[in-house]
């Protein structure tokens, strides 16, 4: 197991005094950087102090990386960008988890979360600030030390040269002196063409330790004396407890305490195994839930009834019912997406140790202050009473923002008096998640004489995340995700009416990976292409006519377009799709090429071409790898993925039921990434809202079948019957 | 009492015959890298070598374990054609399922080292990433068993 600094000790260590500590903090009058011994002369409050590097006597430069490693890469990327303005040698770097607390906040949220796809957009700048600042210290030192003006000084490779008299000192000589100069508040920062690292496909740091086995995610955590605790929860949504036997429980072998906590009710045991004996014999009855005739074909028809609701106007450009009306041509479409799952490989899981006057939190987070909010509101300690321990996240996908399982373990741990480790089974990750919501829409559109588009207006029904987890973004009524993609669609439509209505049900929904995105990208680019299809245009002419004052997207389009050979002639039963969606920062253009066949497999998704244009970027290796993750797990929502509900509750319970998309399954893809200048954009989400409508797009060309709800194959299997 | 052979180390551990192996050599060994995933053999993150083959340790009893060989992620040394490639190729993003991914990969290629595509495919179906790692995890069963052509 890695070694897990505690806060506490990690500000001693960097306190210390030996080597130099740099922060860079943003305040109102913009970013600010100090060294350690500056933060304590700092107003209280003035601003939040952020700490991000640490260079020590024996030659390591330590990042400390506040975003949490999912998999998306930023224990490698951050590093880069600090060791880049640093003029480090690579070698050197090592990284280190963060610990929670507000030295630690991103300066552009002021919270410690990994989300939205911000972690370098947020960190670039900061990084490279607090690494331009300590090369200049570094340099200083030198200069002084050799009594030499610092411009005759460089720097490089992790140490400073003077070349007229060819002395070199390493980083981790020079890094004390170093600590005791001023801080430059405006180091030059390095010209593009200057980098060293970032803009390269350096190898990533964590990729050895998962590997050999040896990488800590939260479920490796072992604390000494822990006990496991096994949770009761009701099936049906709000469902009460109404009898259980606890003396039966606690007679078990090895079954420790029982322990009441608001999600239900913990049997904390020595072993795993006995935890979940003592939570079979609890034996517990549950009342009904709140909705117990909440099923599939209840919700189905919720969903349309709310389409026929008056929602809010998210957007009004032009005059969309007039031009409907005035149309040439004019189509309409219902569209439905179902229910989606996180799967997390790594199951929700925590282990707290609440005593007296400390706390500790070993958790796959993405949310560290949500973690620090929660455990101070169960136990009622000081934030600094608390250790947040963040280690490896077995994916997180936006599921780990929650702290549904860390107030489980505070809550079991705070009942027994002992350290709690609480592993979910897959069956309550998948029954107790924080849901994709479900989405449905209707769309109408209207095509000019000239096969141009005249009015688009656009219906959504879907439930609320915001209202639950950032309820001031609510604003007007109108939840952001909710219309994101359709509402600033980068399409120069004349008429453009986007409605929300707001369904509430019982079922908890919250952030999955694209979030809105992963289903506006799908109703805006299948309906795209049923409009291009109606005005008999190409859909790729018929995208780029709509994209005159908009060269950056055309430019993706194009590149995507190209490379994934748009146009060349397919045999019978093959089609080829596109789609583009703008989220997080970035363009993301996709081609897929399919076939539909009466025997199964009935589609075969063969190939997809991807192009992306994040603007300036850190490593395209990660990049790639990103576009390809977010490809597949889009393809495997696409194609398979819904969430059952049944009786009030959650049918689905585990992957012979909730299927993910298989090895045998996966297109070749290939990414290409389009340079820019423009603003720098996020990688961990954009690549994958664009494939379910890439691929739906691209069933209708091969087998006129058009694919207006999600997941696919039911209703590619239903439309090859009818055929 | 359960009396378990693993990476070549005999341990008696104090848990009734019927506790999962994975959950024994996890949480009672802690030999970690054995991940947990679902329970009921779908998602291969629980892979382990028995006798040399690849089996799902959340679906054996540890008892039925016993006088048998057990391989496990951290038997596999780190210079191995396979972990070996999983490094080259970068496989891992969250690297929750990769040590399953592995220790599938390597039963493969002694069964079999030259396996065709479809041969990779077929066995490798039964481990989950929801990373989508897969073209990678392709890429580097190729390069492994190019590298044990040439050894």
């Amino acid at each position: 197991m890695t070694s897990l600094l505690t806060r506490r000790d990690l500000l001693k260590k960097s306190l210390a005094g030996a080597g130099l500590t740099v922060f860079v903090a943003l305040t109102p009058n913009g970013y600010r950087i100090l060294k350690a011994e500056d933060r304590a002369k700092e107003p209280a409050k003035s601003c939040s102090l952020n700490l991000w590097l640490r260079i020590t006597p024996d030659n390591l430069i330590t990042v400390l990386v506040n975003k949490s490693e999912m998999g998306q890469g930023v224990y490698t990327s951050l590093p880069m960008i600090v060791a880049d303005e640093l003029d480090a040698d690579w070698k050197q770097i090592r990284f280190e988890s963060a610990p929670a607390g507000d030295p630690f906040k991103d300066p552009v949220w002021n919270t410690q979360s990994t989300g939205g796809s911000t972690s370098v957009r947020h960190m670039f700048l900061p990084l490279r600030k607090a690494g331009a600042a300590a090369r200049e210290m570094l340099r200083s030192a030198a200069a002084q030390t050799w009594g030499v003006p610092p411009g005759e000084c460089a720097t490089r490779e992790g140490g400073v040269r003077h070349e007229k008299s060819g002395r070199s000192l390493s980083y981790g000589q020079l890094c004390e002196r170093a600590s005791k100069l001023p801080v430059p508040q405006a180091p030059p920062l390095k010209k593009e063409g200057e980098f060293k690292f970032v803009g390269k496909s350096i190898p990533r740091l964590d990729v050895a330790e998962k590997v050999s086995g040896a990488g800590a995610f939260g479920i490796d955590t072992f604390v000494p004396g822990m006990l496991y605790a096994a949770i009761a929860r009701p099936l049906a949504f709000g469902a009460k407890v109404k009898a259980y036997e606890r003396d039966a429980a606690e007679r078990l072998p090895g079954v420790f305490k029982v322990v009441s906590i608001d999600r239900g009710i913990a049997v904390c045991a020595s072993t795993l195994e006995g935890a979940r004996k003592g939570r079979d014999g609890l034996r517990v009855t549950w009342e009904p839930g709140t909705a117990p005739e909440l099923g599939n074909e209840a919700l189905e028809k919720n969903f349309i009834q709310n389409l026929a609701r008056t929602g809010v106007t998210a957007k009004g450009q032009g005059n969309a019912a007039k031009a409907l009306s005035e149309a040439a041509k004019k189509i309409e479409a219902t569209y439905f997406l179902p229910y989606l799952a996180h799967a997390t490989m790594e199951p929700m899981n925590c282990t707290a140790h609440v005593q007296k006057d400390r706390c500790d939190v070993w958790v796959p987070t993405q949310s560290q202050t949500g973690v620090l909010v929660t455990a101070q509101r169960v136990t009622g300690l000081k934030p600094e009473q608390i250790h947040v321990h963040t280690t490896y996240l077995g994916g997180g996908f936006g599921r780990r923002g929650e702290t549904d399982v860390v107030e489980e373990a505070l809550q079991a741990s705070k009942g027994a008096g002992k350290p709690v480790k609480v592993i979910w089974t897959r069956e309550e990750d998948i029954q107790n998640d924080f849901y994709r919501p479900g989405n449905c829409c209707r769309i109408e559109g209207a095509i000019g004489s000239q096969g141009e588009l005249t009015a688009w207006s656009h219906k959504v029904v879907v439930p609320s995340i915001f209202a639950r987890v950032f309820p001031d973004r609510v604003q007007s009524g109108v939840d952001p995700a909710a219309v994101e993609g359709i509402a600033n669609m980068e399409y120069e439509v004349p008429n453009l009416y986007v409605e929300y209505v707001r369904m509430d049900t019982p079922i908890p929904v919250g952030f999955w990976r694209s979030v809105g995105s992963s289903h506006n990208a799908f109703t805006v680019e299948s309906f795209m292409d049923e409009l291009a299809h109606t005005a008999g245009k190409d859909p790729l002419l018929f995208r780029l006519d709509l994209l005159k004052n908009r060269p950056r997207v055309r430019k993706v389009i194009e590149v995507a377009a190209e490379r994934g050979e748009w146009g060349k002639p397919l045999k019978k039963g093959e089609g080829r799709g596109l789609a583009y969606h703008f989220a997080f920062g970035s363009h993301v253009a996709q081609v897929a090429e399919v076939s539909v066949q009466d025997q199964e497999p009935n589609l075969k998704v063969h190939r997809v071409t991807c192009a992306v244009d994040c603007g300036p970027f850190v490593n395209p290796a990660i990049i790639t790898a990103q576009m390809k993750s977010g490809i597949l797990m889009g393809l495997s929502a696409a194609l398979r993925e819904r969430v059952d509900f049944a009786q009030g509750g959650v049918a689905s319970s585990n992957f012979d039921n909730y299927e993910l998309l298989r090895i045998n399954e996966i297109p070749e893809i290939d990414v290409h990434i389009v340079p820019s200048r423009e603003e720098i954009g996020g990688i961990g989400e954009p690549g994958l809202p664009p494939i379910a409508p890439a691929v739906a797009n691209a069933v209708f060309q091969a087998a006129g079948i058009r694919v207006r709800s999600l997941p696919m194959l039911p209703v590619l299997l239903e439309g090859l019957k009818k055929k | 009492m359960v009396l378990l052979e693993i990476n070549g180390k005999k341990y008696e551990v104090e848990v009734s015959p019927d506790v999962p192996l994975l959950w024994v050599i996890r949480e009672h060994l802690k030999l970690t890298g054995t991940k947990f995933g679902c329970g009921i053999g779908m998602c291969g993150a629980c892979t382990v070598q028995v006798d040399g083959e690849a089996q799902r340790s959340c679906l054996i009893p540890a008892g039925d374990a016993q006088g048998r060989k057990i391989t496990t992620i951290e038997g596999i040394p780190p210079d191995h054609p396979v972990k070996r490639a999983w490094v080259e190729e970068q496989v891992p993003q969250c690297g929750y399922c990769q040590p399953g991914q592995i220790m599938q990969a390597v039963a493969l290629l002694q069964a079999d080292p030259h396996p065709s595509d479809g041969k990779i495919l077929e066995t490798m179906k039964g481990n989950l990433c929801r990373c989508g790692t897969y073209p990678y995890i392709q890429r580097a069963i190729k390069s492994a068993a190019k590298e044990g052509k040439k050894s």
